[in-house]
């Protein structure tokens, strides 16, 4: 019994495992998404899909043995860390016109 | 150990994005998203994708979350009240949601010929990333310094008082 939980622990991991992780990151991104009503919070949780992609990236490099894979990723990250600044700089000009950071008061937009 | 490793930050990962979800204060959303990031950075040494772990800690769980709590700061932003939201997202929204989870967990499933990931596969140096970097895709790394040369400007330009303001206050 000690032993098959011994040998069990030092199983290889599927990275089928890697991409349902993601996948599940992915989705409760979305949710996040769809469920939060503060901006900025909104805004985390894009960053959040944008870090399940980069794991399944991540792990289809480790399955290809591609170092481009790896390098993409690293250009998603570039782009993240722009869309970061241009992203919270209109939040902070949203902020300033409209005195909220509620997305239920910032409906100019909707239809 | 790579099983045990997984497991423990794989969890990290999951717990720390429903608890993104669950807090209504997005001071506790952007902790619990540096979480995320951090045991990201582990699960990709653990693909062993060394360079990125570090740029992970660096420019995500560093940089872009520093720049989200100090606007948490400086918006004074408190807590979000829950509303229903709107209609589409109930109607669209959520079905989507279970749909494309369910569609990506058939093919993840069902696809043959994904390997397995273990403690002596080795890892891709930096060595050998930067090599790829500054021969085949010099163009598309000097691009990407334009966009953030352009993106600091936009910044800037966003984010300091309009004309109108300006004006007012005065």
């Amino acid at each position: 019994m000690n032993s098959e939980f011994v040998q069990m622990l030092q199983q290889d991991v599927p990275l089928s495992w890697y991409l349902m992780l993601s996948a599940v990151l992915f989705s409760l991104g979305i949710v996040g998404f769809l469920i939060k009503r503060n901006l900025i919070t909104v805004f985390m949780s894009i960053e959040l899909m944008l870090n399940a992609v980069n794991l399944s990236f991540v792990t289809f490099a480790h399955q290809w043995h591609a170092v481009k894979g790896q390098i993409f990723v690293f250009f998603v990250m570039m782009v993240a860390a722009a869309e970061a600044a241009v992203g919270l700089a209109i939040i902070i000009a949203v902020f300033r016109a409209r005195a909220t950071l509620a997305v239920d008061r910032i409906d100019l937009m909707k239809l | 150990m790579h099983l045990i490793l997984f497991i423990v930050f794989a969890g990290f990962c999951v717990a720390g994005a429903v608890n993104l979800l669950l807090q209504t204060h997005p001071i506790n959303s952007a902790l619990s998203l540096i979480v995320v990031m951090t045991s990201l950075a582990v699960l990709y040494l653990l693909l062993g994708a060394e360079f990125l772990a570090v740029a992970q800690v660096i420019v995500y769980a560093g940089a872009i979350m520093v720049l989200f709590t100090f606007v948490v700061m400086l918006l004074n932003a408190g807590r979000e009240e829950r509303t229903l939201g709107s209609r589409a997202a109930m109607v669209v929204g959520f079905p989507a949601v279970v749909a494309l989870m369910a569609v990506a967990a058939t093919v993840i499933l069902h696809t043959q010929g994904l390997g397995t990931a273990a403690m002596r596969d080795g890892i891709t140096s930096t060595q050998e990333l930067s090599t790829v970097l500054f021969t085949k895709l010099l163009l598309p790394f000097e691009v990407t310094s334009v966009l953030i040369l352009i993106a600091i400007l936009g910044a800037v330009a966003l984010a300091r008082p309009g004309d109108g303001e300006r004006t007012s206050s005065e």
